[in-house]
């Protein structure tokens, strides 16, 4: 007997995203993937100045904060044909870095941990024992039998107060819980020094754009002036704080991080669930040089289909071939049509609701049923992010890549194929932080290099006048964020912005069903998984989770309905 | 409803500090809010009898920049924000829970905690129900629910304050800030997008300690983080008084960290504290860091722009303060902030000294009986 399982709003994630899944025997047949809120940006952006689009789209998204601000920045230059100067490049690749570790980070402890750790369960642990796994799994120094025994007091303290705030409702004891008492104190640990690192690390964000979230940026480079002998310049002393920020990441990504992903990760290795579609695209970023040169990129442009790794293809986001997104599923219109696929230069955003009125229980999902659009390369469903990129370095043969992956899945002694699941996605994502945070650490250096080498110059103003502008151009900025590609398309005409669309990582990922009926990457990783409790679905999210969801990302339209259940309903 | 609850006192006792160290928070805690040392009593006698305050924060159309924000702040440490000072019953963001186990804790909090909770709200509100809903209902009536029984409601950024991104121009779903909906509750606008962490744990920790809502401007903002412009306290301004201007990005005058305001910096129409406190833990602030403020803490800034163009003329040169008042205000903060630092320290490393020695406390301590220092 079908039944359907609805888990609306998922949280610990940004935004609002609501999940229907068809179970049949316990096991899920079919999942739904909506975005059941909607924001105006691409709207409010139309006629406003191209120079000031950064500030309005980075409000898409608070959690990946900066990601969509250097999008917007680089599809103006892409338009306007602005090189910036080599140190505007390392400081935003250090900002994006910064925002990509603390992402990561976050991700993990905060928004996914309660999905693999059993918070209530670390009261049962020996704190010694908790001491001896995190001495044998690391060499962080926070390790003693007297701090866990703290942490454990903590937990207790919580417990007892009554008042459980943040862990309050949790699926505590759900018997996919797997983690023994002593490795859940562990994460618990670890969970509390996360949230006091990831405020540490923005800092890097906050010395060059001023605050976190929502740095500050400027088509033409960084308004941020290098000047080591001005006391209102970015000085030795900055510097010093910048290079401190990222030794300190360093640590905590290779200190604690991985190693807690590993210890963690080895406790779930026969649960392989949530694998999804196999095809994966990255647009690639980190570039040693520009942002043009792709041959440059650490973080390697390509496209997979089918899991086939001995065929890495090309991917040009201005091929109006090649990006486009579908609408057949989605609440919107097409040139008054209800179904087809535009490239986003030639994008539109009618939003045309047909969802069911008032308050619904379950939508009709063999019509439209999101806010979110269906974005496909060549008109394939894509899965896009950390494990994607992973995929594509390793089947790219960079090197790091490879010695990342292999050397992981060998401590772990899992096949390669493993990658392909929930706890893939998780651990591809801390391996990538690893690599990050090395590059991160480069970049560094070469900026330092290229100041001693005497280049301050952090701005380029040829074109900063409108006046310099064509009357028409068009442009396309990419970046790696970190839940995956995220490309924004601008027409300027006239010194304004004529029509912008941003197709970012959850469209993606959270897609519903296309023109050919292809189910999104969601929906393809939810599928073949059984459900121990439906009452309390937990795998659904540990899956859900995986990828990291930023629903105000992918729906970043006009607000015309956030129908929200906000209940697990089974029907 | 007498519940197994802790007090703040007890609960930091229970952590391993002294009542020395507890006296020294509240210190730093007299400090933050902006109070002269004569008040550190009431802060003491607040902080020892209070349970965590259960708070309920709503996401409505929000991108959750005010939610990391709040997590960001250094002092207090979110971590005892989150398990010394309130308790956050229901967040989107952070909760534990989903679907219906996470609406259960939002009512559990309104049922039996009704006046004693806090509502903060990040995100504004369309005008019409079907345009936002939760849990199958309209969000504005969950809004309007969870308002009713609330003690105080904090509007968190400049969505849920005045409208925000969503009613920008052409504010296609009809955006609202939460006080054209919310009419017989005070509510503490805390504008900003987002708005500085220490400015919104501040305003948590001055509701908590006075169980008062701290007092207001006439738009409904704290007093003590939106009195001034940032204009008024901007480390540029002796060269905005010296007519000395970028007029470039990365010139020689953005070198020598001249006024931005020929580039369009807004800090002369904009209310917040960035010059004062900045951010993430005081680390600089847009202008420090040579970016024009883009006012965004200000009602409707989003539609007086263009950003890099400047302002026709200056508003309001004048403050409501005089200038001696003004003068004491940054000396004041200097000392406070040197305050807070070195109470910091002291706590920390007395606790890093014996985090292992106190184990039990005497729950049964109501703050009269006094832990006397060692």
């Amino acid at each position: 007997m079908a039944e359907r399982i609805v888990i609306d709003p998922v949280t610990r994630i940004e935004g609002h995203l609501r999940i229907e899944a068809e179970m049949h025997n316990g096991v899920i047949q079919d999942a739904f993937s909506s975005g059941t809120a909607i924001r105006g940006l691409e709207l409010i952006v139309q006629n406003r100045d191209p120079r000031d689009v950064w500030a309005y789209v980075q409000r898409i998204c608070g959690v990946c904060t900066s990601t969509h601000a250097l999008a917007a920045i680089r599809s103006v230059e892409d338009a306007l044909d602005i090189k910036v100067p080599r140190n505007a490049h390392l400081i935003r690749d250090l900002m994006n870095a910064a925002v990509m570790l603390h992402d990561h980070v976050v991700h993990f402890y905060h928004l996914h941990a309660f999905d693999w750790v059993d918070v209530l369960n670390a009261l049962q642990a020996d704190p010694k024992q908790t001491s001896t796994i995190a001495q044998s799994i690391s060499n962080w120094p926070k390790s003693s039998p007297g701090y866990f025994k703290e942490v454990q007091q903590k937990v207790k303290n919580i417990v007892d107060s009554g008042q459980l705030g943040i862990f309050a409702n949790g699926y505590w004891g759900h018997k996919e819980y797997k983690l023994p008492p002593e490795v859940n104190l562990l994460a618990v640990a670890h969970y509390l020094e996360a949230l006091d690192w990831q405020k540490e690390i923005v800092k890097v964000q906050t010395i060059f754009g001023g605050k976190n979230p929502h740095p500050h940026y400027v088509v033409g480079g960084m308004a941020t002036p290098l000047d080591i002998n001005s006391d209102n310049g970015i000085h030795a002393e900055r510097l010093s704080h910048v290079s401190q920020l990222i030794d300190e990441a360093m640590v905590f990504v290779n200190e604690v991080y991985i190693p807690d992903v590993m210890a963690i990760g080895s406790f779930y290795k026969d649960w392989t669930y949530g694998g999804g579609l196999n095809n994966y695209l990255s647009y690639g970023d980190f570039s040693t040089g520009d942002i043009r040169d792709v041959n440059l990129y650490r973080m390697p442009r390509g496209v997979i289909l089918n899991g086939d790794l001995s065929n890495v293809m090309d991917v040009n986001p201005k091929d109006p071939d090649q990006v486009k997104e579908f609408i057949d599923h989605s609440w919107y219109t097409y040139d008054g049509q209800a179904s087809g696929g535009k490239h986003p230069w030639e994008g539109e955003t009618n939003l045309n609701y047909t969802g069911p009125k008032g308050s619904y229980s379950t939508l009709n999902t063999a019509d439209k049923y999101s806010w979110i659009k269906s974005p496909r390369w060549k008109e394939q469903s894509m899965e896009t992010g950390p494990l994607a990129r992973m995929i594509i370095g390793y089947a790219a043969k960079k090197p790091e890549y490879i010695e990342s992956v292999d050397s992981a899945l060998s401590k772990l002694g899992l096949p390669f194929a493993a990658l392909q699941s929930a706890l893939g996605r998780t651990l591809a994502r801390a391996l990538e932080a690893g690599l990050v945070s090395k590059w991160m650490r480069d970049d560094m250096d070469s900026l330092i290099q290229n100041i001693r080498n005497g280049d301050q110059v952090t701005f380029n103003n040829s074109k900063w006048d409108p006046s310099t502008w064509p009357a028409q151009s068009k442009g396309v900025g990419w970046i790696e964020a970190p839940r995956g590609a995220l490309g924004h398309w601008i027409r300027i005409e006239d010194g304004k912005t004529k029509n912008y669309q941003a197709v970012v990582p959850t469209t993606w990922n959270a897609s519903p069903r296309d023109h050919k009926n292809q189910i999104g990457a969601y929906e393809a990783a939810l599928k073949g998984t059984p459900i121990a409790d439906p009452e309390n679905p937990l795998e659904i999210l540990r899956i859900v989770h995986s990828f990291d969801p930023c629903l105000a990302c992918a729906v970043h339209l006009t607000d015309l309905h956030n129908d929200q259940m906000t209940e697990i309903r089974i029907g | 409803m007498e519940k197994d609850m802790q007090t703040i006192y007890q609960s930091v006792l229970s952590r391993g500090f002294s009542r020395r160290d507890f006296l020294k928070m509240c210190a730093v805690l007299t400090a933050s809010i902006g109070l002269d040392y004569s008040q550190n009593s009431e802060v003491v006698k607040a902080m020892e009898v209070s349970k965590r305050v259960p708070v309920i924060w709503l996401q409505l159309q929000d991108c959750t920049g005010c939610s990391e924000s709040f997590i960001r702040s250094s002092h207090p440490k979110i971590e005892s924000v989150l398990f010394n000072m309130i308790s956050l019953e229901y967040t989107e963001a952070l909760s534990a829970a989903s679907g219906h186990q996470i609406e259960e804790a939002r009512k559990h909090v309104i049922e039996n905690y009704p006046g004693e909770y806090i509502l903060a709200v990040e995100g504004s509100i369309p005008m019409h129900d079907e345009y936002l809903m939760i849990g199958g209902v309209s969000a504005k009536q969950t809004l309007l629910e969870t308002a009713k029984h609330a003690k105080a409601i904090l509007a968190y950024g400049s969505c849920s304050s005045w409208g925000g991104i969503p009613a920008a121009y052409p504010n296609p779903t009809g955006a609202k800030p939460i006080t054209d909906i919310i009419k017989d509750k005070p509510i503490v606008r805390v504008p900003g997008c987002p708005p500085i962490a220490e400015v919104m744990t501040g305003v948590i920790a001055h509701l908590i300690t006075f169980g008062t809502v701290p007092e207001l401007d006439h738009h409904g903002r704290p007093k003590a983080f939106y009195r001034h412009r940032i204009h008024d306290k901007c480390n540029r301004r002796a060269f905005f008084d010296s007519g000395l201007f970028v007029e470039s990005f990365d010139d020689e005058g953005a070198k020598q960290g001249y006024c931005l305001y020929k580039v369009g910096c807004k800090g002369p129409t904009t209310y917040n504290s960035c010059a004062e406190m900045r951010w993430n833990g005081g680390v600089s602030y847009p202008i420090q860091s040579g970016n024009p403020c883009i006012g965004c803490s200000e009602s409707n800034f989003w539609d007086n722009g263009p950003f890099y163009t400047r302002m026709a003329k200056i508003p309001g040169t004048q403050t409501t303060i005089n200038p001696e008042v003004v003068g004491a205000g940054v000396i004041g903060a200097t000392v406070a902030g040197i305050a807070v630092h070195a109470a910091v320290t002291a706590v920390m490393n007395k606790k890093s000294d014996k985090s292992n020695k106190k184990d039990k406390v005497d729950t049964s301590d109501k703050g009269e009986s006094r832990e006397e220092d060692k």
